[in-house]
């Protein structure tokens, strides 16, 4: 019997806890426990290291260290006895540069594009800021202000003194900018607004929901470009008939809509039937359950879905070329084919260079959706 | 809240008709889940309604408020036929509050922000006049501390008193209660089962499923068995317990209660 009031124990003092192993501390730690665990890691570790050696010196080397920073002409950028391995050809950049950027619009009226990128950069980090004072005035600026005053900048009116600049005449990162921005505006509402009508009750707008999806994902991009533009014209009078650019962007918003239908869709069934039925419950509407309590927890699951599908929509842009618009991709291809500047690394020098700028923009989008990731997860713990 | 009639007719059944269910028959496919349900419940009556799983008690308790239709009988809510017209089921909803199982709390919002949210968009109540209403509640099921956290940080019994003062911001005539407490864990139920105590004795029509067999005791006017669909057993709960009159409420019971 008095064996078992022996083995009666109470902790009077906590213990203190112990500082962390050496081993797991510091960078020695680090480099132990990330790259030299176990055996297969330090193989691992080493091959990284060797391609990393054989493949990083040479790109420097070509796009920096041997690379033609000035010049006029194809000349600057050919090998000769001064420079036998001539890099990249940046001088082809520099010379083009305000090409790349406006395309063929007139010289006087450049000044107009570049308020029009200051007034889209203002609203977008207005709009993007998550510490930004009055996001709402920001929304009415960047949905209602801003779309107009492009206009008005972009296009021209002969009332205030602006000319009018056809829209044959834009072209490089201004059309790029402006087909990826007003996609992106205008497909994602438009998908919202297409998935709630999948799942409508109501057949009429369901099956109308499903057919516009389902055929405008049934084909590719292009022939939603050609149709845009070769067959609107069929249904409309000619005077009548949108420009061509408008055209585009019609088929591109149509097209990323479709997309985008689908990815909300994803997010509205991730919704537990449990938050429908508490909103019904307290008497919400349709609308109001919707938009309160339904799409906010969609968009929020479905939120790098919907970033994935904005940046695609970014570099679906580049199709555009296929209806005669001269976007930036497009604008690198014609100054790389002008025969004063056919010189060996030309090509090579202006892809990087649309593959810089295609990079930065899609990379932007994608950290700015991580940071609200990351900002929502927080807020909910 | 609650007005005039008070927990002094709440005792007394037939004094104003708050539900009437008659001749209520549904189907999920081939089941026959509701069978002639019939059921009257006064103005301020507390009623538990117990009985195995899949016996149709929370279909019953969700066609209330029309959370489920239902293909023959009628209820009448407040004086109100339900029918199929949208506006009619609004109307319902907003006097009829209701408490579910997984508390389904709004994640995306704060506590407060749950509880102002119908108050703001549905009875068009100003956001400050809302705030203050809900921190009332909030109050009164003893968490106002929590009022700015988001639910996911709350224990389940801290949610759902959330859900349950979510629920009286609307002014409920009458609240429906879908097993409040199966999903708690065990140290939970009693401060649920005592917020809905102290509800009780304000005079608020209740309806709740449960197996709280102890709360029925203390709370309840009525205690309802059902099973298979249909209602088997009504009666005090003094009776209901102490001298059961059907055979399924006995064997019901001994299943319960060890």
């Amino acid at each position: 019997m008095s064996a078992i009031s022996d083995q009666v124990y109470v902790r009077v003092l906590p213990t203190e806890p112990l500082p962390p192993p050496a081993a797991d501390a510091g960078i020695i730690g680090w480099l132990r426990a990330n790259l030299f665990s176990v055996v297969g890691n330090v193989v691992l570790t080493l091959i990284c290291l060797a391609v990393i050696a054989l493949v990083v010196p040479p790109l420097v080397r070509f796009f920096v260290i041997d690379a033609v920073w000035s010049g006029s002409s194809r000349e600057a950028c050919l090998a000769s006895v001064e420079q036998p391995h001539p890099g990249a050809c940046w001088a082809f950049v520099r010379v083009w540069f305000s090409y790349f950027i406006y395309g063929f619009y007139p010289l006087g009226e450049r000044w107009r594009v570049d308020l029009f990128f200051l007034a889209l950069a203002f609203g977008v980090v207005w709009l993007c800021r998550l510490s930004a004072p009055r996001r709402g005035i920001g929304a009415i600026y960047f949905f209602v202000v801003l779309p107009m005053l492009s206009y008005v900048l972009l296009h021209g009116a002969p009332l205030i003194g602006l000319k009018i600049v056809p829209t044959s005449l834009w072209g490089g990162m201004l059309v790029t900018v402006v087909v990826a921005t007003i996609g992106i505006v205008v497909s994602l509402p438009l998908g919202i607004l297409l998935a709630l009508g999948r799942r409508s009750g109501l057949p009429v707008v369901k099956v109308a929901a499903v057919g516009f999806i389902e055929f405008v994902r049934g084909v590719p991009v292009i022939t939603v470009l050609f149709m845009a533009s070769v067959m609107l014209p069929l249904f409309v009078p000619e005077r009548l008939a949108p420009d061509k650019l408008v055209r585009a962007l019609i088929g591109v918003a149509l097209f990323a809509s479709a997309y985008m239908a689908e990815v909300v869709r994803g997010g509205l069934a991730a919704v537990p039937r449990g938050q429908y039925e508490a909103a019904s419950a307290l008497g919400l509407t349709w609308w109001r359950l919707m938009a309160l309590v339904i799409l906010p927890q969609a968009l929020r699951v479905t939120l790098p879905n919907i970033v994935n599908t904005f940046i695609g929509l970014f570099k679906d842009t580049t199709l555009v070329f296929v209806v005669g618009i001269f976007d930036f991709l497009r604008t690198i291809e014609v100054a790389r084919a002008d025969p004063s500047w056919a010189a060996p690394n030309v090509a090579v020098t202006g892809y990087v260079f649309a593959a810089l700028f295609y990079f930065a923009c899609c990379y932007g989008m994608s950290r700015y959706a991580r940071t609200v990731e990351t900002r929502l997860a927080r807020g909910r713990r | 809240m609650q007005e005039g009639s008070g927990s002094s007719s709440a005792a007394m059944p037939g004094a104003e008709v708050a539900v009437e269910i008659a001749g209520l028959d549904k189907w999920y496919g081939d089941f026959h889940v509701l069978r002639d349900v019939n059921l009257k419940v006064a103005r301020g009556e507390r009623i538990v309604i117990c009985g195995p799983s899949g016996g149709g008690k929370s279909t019953l308790l969700r066609c209330i408020n029309r959370l489920e239709d239902w293909q023959r009988g009628r209820i009448v809510v407040d004086g109100l036929e339900l029918t199929d017209d949208p506006k009619r089921i609004l109307v319902v909803r907003r006097d009829v509050g209701m408490v579910f199982q997984q508390f389904n709390l709004f994640p995306h919002l704060t506590v407060l922000e749950n509880c102002t949210l119908a108050p703001i968009w549905v009875r068009h109540m100003p956001k400050r006049d809302a705030e203050a209403l809900a921190m009332n509640y909030l109050a009164r099921v003893k968490i106002p501390e929590q009022a700015h956290k988001y639910p996911a940080r709350l224990s389940g019994g801290q949610q759902q008193r959330v859900a349950i003062a979510r629920a009286l911001c609307m002014n409920p005539n009458i609240m429906l209660f879908d097993e409040p407490t199966s999903a708690l864990d065990p140290e939970m139920v009693k401060e649920v089962l005592d917020t809905m105590v102290a509800l009780a004795a304000d005079g608020i029509t209740m309806l709740v499923v449960s197996h709280e067999m102890g709360f029925a005791r203390q709370v309840a006017d009525r205690v309802i068995l059902m099973a298979e669909g249909q209602i088997v057993e009504i009666n005090a709960p003094k009776n209901f317990f102490d001298h059961p009159q059907h055979e399924r409420t006995r064997a019901f019971l001994k299943q319960i209660i060890h």
